[in-house]
């Protein structure tokens, strides 16, 4: 397969066999550590830039106009200005806030990022985390960031950000089960839960078309939930502009906003990555059954180029679908939810069960 | 025991605390400085008490000081989206009561500016509407689409919002050599892009679930809280000052009155889409046969209404504009009072909004659209 | 109806209150001890059936302080001004209309706001554009250095 030339294992095993052999174990895992870490770091920074650049771009684009134009050619520096601005501000904290939380409030909410993309293979062999539980890993760590939403709308000591916190944690609490189970449809169908597994098991084909009808299924319960998770498009209703103001981060100010704002597109980012790994195929090219020469052709397009085209067309999707359509009330939210998504969850996994028992798939 | 469990307790007694909350005069939607005080428990509206008076100027007051041709020119800014309908209210009263006879040109000039402006003034409505139930595309593409309408007045009355321009007389310039042209090619062209604003909203089944059965006015109330405009209408309270006390060029053409019979916000934002259709037809009935003529009467220098009550009325976007004159035979009136329709439609809220979540109040607040200057004065 | 049938019942009806025909409409004056039931009156009578009050203004005179009703029938179509006298103009007062028609209840705090007419049975009568230590702007004799410029 011509991807091999593309398989980043022989240079992580060599940056590997090069520390370990002239350091001592320990030191060489810090060190490994604190590259990941700050590889990780960078490419979320860069990353929550560029999505932010490309939100307003596809934003302009839906609405009819440039968008951003002067800073940079194209604009292209537009976000590093903003952010440069955002860090410039004032922290205003507010007097009768409860301190502790009110602070920690916005670091719980970016942690999970951090943590999710983790286990995400961005090429063969690009992947911090690999163990053998891997999905469910980042469905448990995705909720651990609704205790920061709940606690910046409790500790803002504001009518306004309680409601849009409570609103918020109702709605991302909720969307969790449709998520994980329409991940657990996707993990039946590959039999692991390694995220590393799943990709390698779509080399025949992607598991959108190899699963058909349930996997068509999942994947719209997949982004509808991942739009609600958050907080983004028609479920944005805990931010709402025209309502609340700003919802549970009216009160955050500064670099505190920025991480509120940055979390919500590395979020966007995660829950496209999931549906590309699950649904999509990870890195692997776009392989057709038995067309060696067609697969062969696919192949030459390296896996790190796939999987970002990949991340590109569903945040693309997700953008699309908060210019489009107008906000749901949060009773309609809940109510799509608990009535029609979780239903249609339990009976996708039915199905796909059925299917994988009786070998109705390719 | 007896003595010290002294009554038990039912749950109906233990009430939730409800409280207050200020959508307060800065607020992305309540379009103008409007406070609203709710009461709230959880989710649920139990009262909403509005707070006017932050944009109050005292125009009423003004016009004690001022000459009858004077006053037209204050009514702009009152409901500055309907301003020239505010104007020909005026105006119109100053004719009537001095018996003066506009020329037939002036009368379809009127008349095509306020069913333009009507225009321009629905499609704000649409545009800020989708933005407050989230659909924030809607804002540009309305805007995009009435800068073709403001670019004509410009050229005529060199305003793009308070026109200023009916007088008692007649209208103060001509229209525009290119006035027919341009017109006929914004008809065409809106023609068009009127259906792509149904199918980005009104079809989508998430705003429908947004509006449809939302705050509900029945017509008793419509007309027991006197909603005029496309608010009463969609209530089945036939109201349009149009077809019942028609005036300037409206004896002349043929349209319809639309009635809706839900009442609810789905049915409001229904009606004014159609009214915007009907405003084409109009504009197209009269658009090609402006009889030629003077376009203004000379008046006195000095305009003295005879000694009396005047009460003229027009139909404004948001409803019915009254403007009552007190006369004593001077040169300055003695008492002027402005019917807004904002005024009686605002009030309205408070009873229909009962019992519905926040958002819905978002939704309600949308589809009275108010005009905070048109309460206040 | 049309206005000569109008004023025809209404001066039949009420023959100490003064009918005349305005410059436009019917215009009647009643006195403000009578002002409650002659509204009720014009409500629920079938033959009147004025369901529709368009506005509600005042107006300020030398001696006395005058509220004027426009009333409109979405029945039979037809439209009535009626006016009321205050007893004076140091202590207006006059009775609400707010059971018969909802929209009063605010146009009678406007006018409660701007001139000073106290309204009876008012199930909230509050200022509404200005605060309460506000003069009342709309009376002839209201002396405003900082805010009004008198030539």
């Amino acid at each position: 397969m011509a991807f091999e030339k593309y398989d980043f294992t022989p240079l992580t095993q060599s940056i590997h066999q090069g520390l370990s052999e002239n350091l001592s174990p320990l030191l060489t895992t810090i060190i490994e550590w604190t590259i990941i870490g700050v590889l990780y770091l960078l490419f979320i920074a860069v990353f929550g830039l560029l999505l932010v650049y490309a939100e307003r771009k596809v934003c302009a684009f839906f609405q009819q106009r440039l968008g951003p134009m002067r800073v940079g050619p194209w604009g292209l520096i537009q976000t590093i200005a903003d952010f440069i601005k955002l860090l410039m501000k004032e922290l205003i904290t507010p007097k009768s806030v409860d301190k502790f939380l009110y602070n920690l409030a916005p670091f719980i909410v970016i942690i999970v990022p951090f943590l999710t993309i983790s286990v995400i293979p961005f090429a063969p062999g690009l992947q911090a985390l690999d163990f053998d539980i891997g999905i469910f890993f980042v469905t448990a760590v995705s909720s651990v960031g609704v205790i920061g939403v709940l606690l910046a709308g409790w500790a803002s000591n504001n009518k306004y950000s309680l409601i849009g916190g409570m609103r918020s944690g109702a709605q991302i609490v909720s969307y969790e089960l449709s998520v994980g189970m329409s991940l657990i449809t996707m993990v039946i169908m590959a039999g692991t839960m390694q995220v590393s597994e799943i990709v390698e098991l779509q080399r025949g084909g992607w598991f959108l078309f190899k699963g058909h009808i349930p996997a068509v299924i999942a994947f719209f319960v997949f982004v509808v939930a991942g739009t609600a998770e958050t907080n983004r498009g028609p479920f944005d209703l805990a931010e709402a502009e025209s309502e609340l103001t700003a919802g549970f981060h009216t009160e955050y100010s500064g670099i505190k906003f920025a991480f509120f704002f940055l979390a919500e597109y590395i979020n966007l980012f995660i829950v496209a990555a999931m549906a590309t790994i699950v649904f999509l195929g990870g890195w692997m090219p776009f392989h057709f059954g038995g067309f060696e020469s067609f697969n062969t052709i696919m192949d030459y397009i390296p896996g790190l180029v796939w999987f970002f085209m990949k991340v590109f067309a569903i945040i693309f999707l997700i953008m699309w679908f908060k210019w489009t359509f107008p906000r749901l009330r949060i009773d309609q939210i809940l109510t799509l939810e608990w009535k029609y998504l979780l239903p249609i969850n339990l009976f996708n996994i039915l199905l796909m069960a059925t299917m994988v028992l009786l070998g109705w798939h390719w | 025991m007896a003595e010290i469990i002294e009554k038990i307790i039912t749950t109906d007694e233990i009430k939730t605390d409800e409280y207050l909350v200020n959508m307060g005069p800065q607020h992305p939607s309540t379009h103008g400085v409007l406070r609203l005080l709710l009461k709230l428990e959880g989710e649920i509206v139990h009262n909403v008490e509005p707070h006017v008076g932050y944009i109050h100027s005292g125009i009423e007051k003004m016009t004690e000081a001022l000459s009858y041709p004077q006053i037209p020119h204050l009514t702009d800014r009152m409901d500055y989206l309907s301003s020239h309908m505010n104007n020909e209210a005026v105006s119109l009263l100053v004719e009537n009561a001095l018996q003066v006879e506009v020329p037939e040109r002036v009368k379809y000039i009127r008349t095509i500016f306020d069913e333009l402006q009507r225009l321009a003034s629905h499609q704000l409505w649409w545009c800020a509407s989708g933005m407050d139930l989230g659909a924030l595309t809607a804002f540009f593409y309305g805007l995009r689409d009435r800068e073709d309408i403001l670019d004509i007045f410009e050229e005529t009355c060199g305003a793009r919002l308070t026109l200023n321009y009916s007088v008692p007389g007649g209208v103060m310039f001509d229209i525009h050599p290119n006035f027919q042209r341009k017109v006929k090619a914004f008809i065409k062209k809106f023609r068009k892009i009127l259906p792509e604003y149904d199918k980005l909203l009104t079809g989508n089944i998430i705003f429908q679930n947004r509006t449809r059965g939302v705050g509900i006015l029945t017509k008793e109330d419509a007309i027991a809280y006197g909603v005029t405009g496309p608010t009463g209408r969609a209530s089945g309270f036939s109201c349009d000052v149009r077809k019942h006390h028609p005036y300037s060029a409206y004896p002349y053409i043929k349209f319809d009155e639309k009635l809706g019979s839900d009442g609810d916000s789905f049915m409001r934002w229904k009606l004014r889409m159609d009214e915007m259709w009907e405003s084409l037809n109009i504009i197209e009935q009269l658009i090609d046969n402006i009889p030629e003529g003077d376009y203004a009467v000379k008046m006195k220098g000095v305009i003295k209404l005879p000694e009396g009550e005047y009460y003229q009325r027009v139909e404004t976007a948001r409803g019915e504009f009254g403007v009552y004159v007190v006369s004593d035979g001077k040169k300055n009136p003695y008492r002027v009072k402005f019917r807004s329709p904002g005024f009686s439609n605002l009030f309205a809220i408070n009873h229909i909004a009962k019992g519905w979540k926040i958002a819905d109040l978002v939704a309600i607040m949308a589809t009275f659209d108010l005009v905070i200057p048109d309460i206040d004065r | 109806m049309t206005n000569e049938q109008l004023i025809e019942q209404l001066t039949s009806a009420n023959p100490i209150a003064d009918v005349k025909q305005g410059i436009q409409y019917p215009e009647i004056t009643v006195s403000f001890n009578t002002l409650h039931a002659f509204m009720q009156n014009l409500k629920s009578d079938s033959n009147l059936a004025f369901d529709y009050l368009v506005c509600q203004s005042g107006v300020d005179y030398p001696t006395y302080m005058q509220v004027v009703y426009h009333l409109e029938s979405t029945l039979h179509k037809h439209f009535l001004i009626v006016k009321v006298n205050t007893e004076n103009r140091e202590t207006p007062a006059l009775d609400t209309v707010t059971d018969i028609w909802p929209t009063a209840e605010f146009h009678e705090r406007e006018i409660y706001d701007l001139l000073g007419v106290k309204f009876n049975n008012h199930p909230d009568l509050r200022r509404l554009f200005l605060d309460d230590t506000w003069g009342f702007p709309l009376r002839k004799d209201y002396k405003d250095d900082i805010h009004v410029v008198e030539r």
